[in-house]
């Protein structure tokens, strides 16, 4: 049977899509090989992101140990490789516990809205070349998009629970989320900007130079506000365990707390496969382009591996300074960041409005200066300053009455 | 300066990913344990009790009972009385050392284990038996005899009582006779043995 699909159709650039189409294509009807191919798809893509998020796990406590100079799990399976999976078995046998005054439809669906999200976004990643599930031309407003769904996720899981500190917690994740959707919305259109293109294959590509080095600002700024939204210390004001228990997920136990830290792991993972596409150029590698899903791989890890890193180093901020932080230092920044890069793009291009290496080379000079620049003044604009000391009152005395010295 | 002292902050936790963990894994490894911990497995030498139950009377929680009954076999050469309940109840002890401490003969020595974890409480009584055929590995608390032959409960072989030594019971026997002992520190040389807490009560009476 002919099955081809043309060029039109969004899933022609996936190889593994066509490949498994056009395999199964030879016995069964077209629309049925369509959709087996996409279940294909779906079931890999669904498992890499619930092993990352295990992977991930593992990674977390191994690396925190090893920074507080303890070992980490290690007693089930080599180097406790084994401990995500027995995580997973206590936590499926336990009570699945709903509250019971809590609203039960919506208190169901939060899992599903935490998880969702997360294997939404790995769904336009380029994991190599042409292996993206989705060759989107919107793919980082689509990211951008999804990822915004956490907010209300974390939000019902808030409200349906019906605890003032599930409540609380999702308050503030609320006001988190919202605030750093911003700075990180702007820092990325110098990368766009740059790119010339909204997809994520088009945007590596463009990568002659990586761009953490022509805009670490953005770099920077994407990095801190990520971290924000994915709810990781020093920004994890929605479920500050020493204030609020569990913050949004207090109530939740069994299976469904199971998804909700998939959720959270998975999310790490995908945030960092996100950075690695935006900004470390992908699948692109020194030796090979076939082996494309190694260094996208290795590079996703080490970005991983600064989140632990950050993670095991900063303590909570308070809710006012995270505010302000993404307010007063992250927002100038990303609009000085567009600012620049919309000036250097507009006088470095030619006549096609392509930019070369040697003109990213000129961005990176400058831009490591604005970088510099920018976090001196506005970080000493966050800085909190130090109040003077208020002198002890002396005690106001009834007429008459006066303290003898030295008595 | 603002983003330096966040780098500092970050080199910081780097040094210490590089540094041995302090992690002891226990089963497999141990710390080095003092030679005169308070453990759990009472040494007790038969040989020396006389059934005095000094020991039940000064334990603070009264979780020792002894019986005794006359003996009829060598009354002549001071066996007067046959030991036949000796139960520790190990679950209320709190290792105060207060038994061994008060024992004239040194027939009670404290052990020098730590694992005697039980899932019943009727199990965490040690009975006479128990202390007849148990290893002895005595701990060298209130013991100085053993200390002086450096020796280490954890690693050495058992004591027999003859290698125990019988310190309290010189004691004893000089108390008996009216002579002030205070007790004789390490690292003393004899010159200021008499400015123990004993010759300070002394001095107040």
């Amino acid at each position: 049977m002919n099955c081809a699909i043309g060029p039109d159709n969004i899933l022609y650039d996936t190889a593994l899509f066509r490949e498994v189409y056009n395999f199964v294509g030879m016995v069964l009807p077209c629309w049925l090989s369509f959709l087996v191919a996409g279940l294909v798809i779906i079931l890999i893509l669904v498992n890499a992101v619930l092993l990352g998020a295990a992977g991930f796990s593992w990674l977390e406590r191994r690396l925190i140990g090893k920074f507080q100079n303890r070992l980490g799990p290690n007693r089930w399976g080599p180097f406790g490789l084994l401990q995500p999976i027995a995580d997973l078995i206590k936590l499926l046998f336990k009570e699945d516990l709903t509250p019971g005054t809590a609203d039960r439809i919506v208190f169901f669906l939060v899992p599903i809205g935490m998880v969702a999200p997360v294997i939404l976004m790995m769904a336009v990643v380029p994991f190599a070349k042409d292996t993206a599930l989705a060759n989107l031309n919107v793919g980082v407003l689509y990211i951008l998009a999804v990822t915004s769904v956490t907010s209300i996720a974390i939000f019902m899981a808030g409200w349906s629970s019906n605890n003032r500190f599930a409540l609380f917690g999702a308050a503030r994740g609320v006001a988190v989320l919202i605030s750093y959707e911003v700075p990180v919305v702007i820092s990325l259109l110098g990368v766009v900007m740059v790119a010339g293109s909204m997809s994520l294959a088009d945007v590596i590509t463009a990568q002659t130079l990586p761009f953490i080095i022509v805009q670490p600002l953005a770099f920077f700024v994407f990095v801190a506000g990520t971290t924000a939204e994915l709810n990781r210390t020093p920004f994890d004001m929605a479920e500050a365990e020493s204030e609020l228990i569990a913050g949004y997920h207090t109530e939740y136990s069994g299976i469904k707390f199971a998804m909700i830290q998939a959720a959270e792991f998975g999310g790490v993972m995908a945030g960092s496969a996100v950075i690695t596409t935006l900004f470390l150029s992908g699948w692109e590698g020194p030796v090979d382009q076939w082996l494309g899903w190694l260094w996208f791989l290795l590079k996703t890890i080490a970005v991983a591996t600064i989140f632990i890193w950050v993670r095991a180093t900063f303590p909570r901020l308070r809710i006012d300074q995270l505010l302000a932080f993404a307010w007063k230092f992250l927002l100038p920044a990303s609009l000085i960041n567009l600012l620049a890069i919309s000036l250097e793009v507009y006088f470095l291009r030619d006549a096609e409005g392509v930019l070369t290496r040697g003109d990213l080379g000129i961005m990176t000079g400058i831009n490591i200066a604005l970088f510099v620049a920018c976090v001196l003044i506005f970080g000493n604009m966050v800085r909190e300053k130090v109040r003077p000391a208020v002198p002890a009152r002396t005690p106001t005395l009834p007429r008459g009455v006066t303290i003898v010295e030295g008595d | 300066m603002y983003g330096l002292a966040l780098v500092k902050g970050l080199m910081v936790t780097f040094k210490n990913l590089t540094k041995k963990p302090f992690t002891v894994q226990y089963p497999e490894e141990r710390l080095e344990q003092h030679p005169r911990f308070r453990g759990e497995e009472f040494a007790w030498y038969e040989e020396r009790c006389t059934g005095c139950a000094s020991c039940a009377k000064y334990c603070p929680l009264g979780i020792i009972r002894i019986e005794t009954s006359p003996s009829e076999t060598a009354i002549p050469q001071g066996d007067k009385y046959r030991l036949e309940v000796f139960d520790i109840q190990i679950n209320r002890c709190m290792f105060c050392g207060l038994c061994v401490e008060a024992c004239p003969y040194d027939a009670l020595f404290m052990g020098s284990g730590f694992e005697q974890g039980r899932y019943s409480r009727k199990d965490m009584v040690i009975t006479i038996d128990d202390l007849r055929n148990n290893e002895k590995h005595p701990s060298t608390f209130f013991r100085p005899q053993l200390e002086a032959q450096n020796y280490d409960p954890r690693s050495g072989q058992p004591v027999d009582w003859r290698q125990a030594g019988r310190e309290s019971w010189q004691w004893h026997q000089r108390e008996k006779a009216g002579m002030r002992i205070s007790r004789p520190t390490p690292g003393d040389n004899g010159s200021n043995a008499n400015t123990g807490t004993d010759g300070g009560t002394g001095d107040i009476a």
